[in-house]
């Protein structure tokens, strides 16, 4: 009797133990790119895990995501480049190994320590950037208008254009339409920037989310996003081949996106080794080109696993003039950033 | 223990689970929203506290205060335009079509509840783009000559609230008519009363309660959905929910976003206050 109780644990104990996947499971709260099976399956097969994927957006709800969860309930966060420092300054980052991370292979403008780095200490890694600046349909516009900001308010194109919806790049982007750097902004120069802002909202037709400001562009309801950039177009580019982007003569905001381990994590290990996996120049190329939007991978030993055509969406030869033509996102502190949003609200419902 | 004692212990007994859940999952967490609501913001810290500030600011910042008008617009127009096109609709099923079609009239009318919502938005960003279908079409006959410009304005958010809330407005008030005796009818004519009398002094006053009933549904549901406004609307314009996303989502500024739920909460308990008269959620 004893012996038949004792056979199926012993089957069902061997089971646990000779199924990982039972086992283990890594909580991820990430960015929309991150959900794309092509780059999530390869690591679960490869460790035999499952990746527990939530998406948020905007930092304010991520960190709000982590204030409401216990310790050990995320093991990775995808986060804003620039907030990295915010997410640190709450406790929600822990250090990662530097020497295990590949940022010697990185463009050298997307090691962003400045940002990855607090007091020394390493707390998240660059994976992915682009640029926020204008999209546009060049059978419908004229692309040299569109390398100048000042066309997009001179009348020309009013009612064809769609401003993204996220306060930060746009008003960054006003601020050098106005030639102040975004690290310049200040509470004191910000409502100099409401007059070119409400202008540009007067010359659109809407302020769009991703999705909405892609399908407005691919319907031909709107022919330029200010604030797009390869993020918004690159991932139409083979059905609609008419879409481009380009960074105007006063310059084009860059985005990045970190990717770190949260403090707490019950299995820190597997946690750093998704992060490496996601920065691996194989990682890198299944993020790059993801399903929900493509970017630029950090790593600059992608390259070789991207395809010539991706290589080209992504203009991955002109990636140096870029670079040095795009400035960062601002970063305001909370007093700033509670303007620039007071600011933001007023532009909507104007 | 007397008969009647037994009777109000099981009462409460049967009340108690939906009680306690309603306690757990409303009134307390409405406490919960009420108290922060009067909460302040220090830097990117929450404070509590009993400060009214919040309250003052949406009713003083012209910004806040429009997207409460835009909010209430909206719904009233889209109440009244649904109530007016989903009244016949419910009518005809409810009275023209045979009795062994009914089902299927039915059927195709909550059809387009079986589409995830946000799809469906999507779709009609689609339907009223300048190269839609309805452009297209209004082109092709010669009835415009330039598109019209619907996508990403208040019609098209009026339109997309429409086509949804007309079909939940169809079955309220076809639950309603019914269950109407057809002898009412028969009797008012009897009595000389021509269609529209008939309609104007019978079955109106006696289906009026799953007209408002359905009116107050869509009422609650239009001016607390975020979706339509945010994708058909093209952010031409904020609502109170949009608002309440962009404090909670952006700014991380939840006192605000509960205060401002609040509002909301308190335009949804007057719209219930004056249409109680005629409430009858027991029709729905």
């Amino acid at each position: 009797m004893a012996q038949k109780v004792t056979l199926p644990l012993t089957a069902l104990a061997l089971l646990t133990v000779a199924s990982p996947s039972f086992a283990q499971e890594l909580n991820a709260l990430v960015w929309c790119d991150h959900t794309d099976p092509a780059l999530i399956e390869p690591f679960e097969e490869k460790f035999g895990v499952t990746v527990n994927l939530k998406e948020y957006e905007g930092t304010a709800a991520g960190l709000a995501i982590l204030d409401q969860s216990q310790p050990g309930d995320w093991d990775v966060l995808v986060i804003d480049a620039v907030d990295v420092g915010r997410a640190v300054e709450a406790g929600y980052l822990a250090e990662l190994p530097a020497a295990e991370l590949p940022t010697q292979n990185f463009f050298p403008e997307l090691v962003m320590a400045e940002n990855n780095t607090v007091d020394g200490k390493t707390y998240a890694v660059t994976e992915k950037f682009g640029y926020n600046t204008i999209s546009f349909d060049k059978t419908k516009v004229d692309p040299a208008d569109m390398e100048d900001m000042a066309t997009l308010t001179s009348g020309k194109y009013d009612g064809r254009i769609a401003i993204y919806d996220y306060y930060l790049p746009v008003i960054g982007l006003v601020a050098l339409s106005q030639g102040i750097n975004t690290s310049d902004i200040t509470a004191e120069n910000l409502p100099s920037l409401k007059e070119p802002l409400m202008k540009l909202r007067a010359a659109s037709k809407q302020v769009s989310d991703v999705v909405s400001a892609q399908t407005a562009l691919a319907t031909g309801e709107v022919d330029i996003v200010v604030g797009g950039g390869e993020w918004l177009t690159a991932v139409l580019a083979a059905d609609n081949p008419n879409l481009d982007w380009t960074i105007p003569k006063q310059g084009g905001l860059r985005w990045a996106q970190s990717i770190g381990v949260v403090a707490g994590s019950t299995q820190p290990d597997l946690a750093l080794e998704f992060v490496k996996y996601i920065v691996s120049p194989e990682g890198q190329a299944k993020l790059a080109t993801s399903s929900c939007y493509w970017g630029m991978p950090a790593n600059a030993k992608t390259g070789d696993a991207l395809s010539m055509e991706q290589r080209d969406v992504l203009r991955w030869k002109e990636q140096p003039d870029f670079l040095k033509r795009a400035q960062l996102y601002p970063i305001p502190d909370a007093a700033l950033d509670t303007a620039m949003q007071d600011m933001w609200t007023e532009m909507l419902n104007q | 223990m007397t008969l009647a004692a037994a009777e109000k212990r099981l009462g409460w007994g049967l009340a108690a689970p939906a009680l306690l859940w309603t306690v757990a999952f409303f009134v307390l967490p409405f406490l919960a929203m009420l108290a922060l609501s009067f909460a302040r913001m220090e830097g990117r810290e929450v404070v509590a506290g009993f400060d009214p500030g919040n309250y003052i600011r949406i009713f003083t910042d012209w910004t806040m205060f429009k997207a409460l008008l835009n909010s209430l617009e909206i719904t009233v127009v889209v109440t009244v335009v649904s109530v007016v096109l989903a009244y016949p609709l419910a009518a005809i099923i409810a009275f023209r079509v045979p009795a062994r079609w009914q089902r299927l009239a039915l059927l195709l009318a909550v059809l387009p509840f079986w589409t995830s919502y946000v799809v469906r938005s999507y779709a009609w960003l689609l339907v009223l783009g300048q190269n839609g279908v309805v452009n297209k079409a209004l082109l092709g006959l010669g009835l415009i000559a330039e598109p019209l410009e619907i996508a990403a304005t208040r019609t098209a958010t009026v339109i997309g609230f429409v086509h949804f809330f007309v079909m939940l407005l169809t079955l309220t008030i076809y639950a309603n008519l019914i269950q109407l005796s057809p002898n009412y009818a028969r009797a008012a004519a009897d009595l000389g009363a021509g269609r529209w009398q008939t309609f104007r002094h019978v079955i109106l006053p006696l289906t009026l309660p799953g007209v408002v009933t359905g009116a107050f549904l869509t009422f609650v549901l239009c001016i607390g959905d975020y979706i339509t406004p945010q994708i058909l609307g093209g952010n031409a314009e904020l609502t109170l929910p949009q608002l309440i996303m962009l404090q909670m989502g952006r700014s991380g500024n939840f006192p605000l976003a509960s205060a401002l739920s609040v509002v909301l909460m308190a335009v949804v308990t007057l719209a219930y206050f004056a249409s109680s008269r005629w409430l009858r959620l027991d029709r729905v």
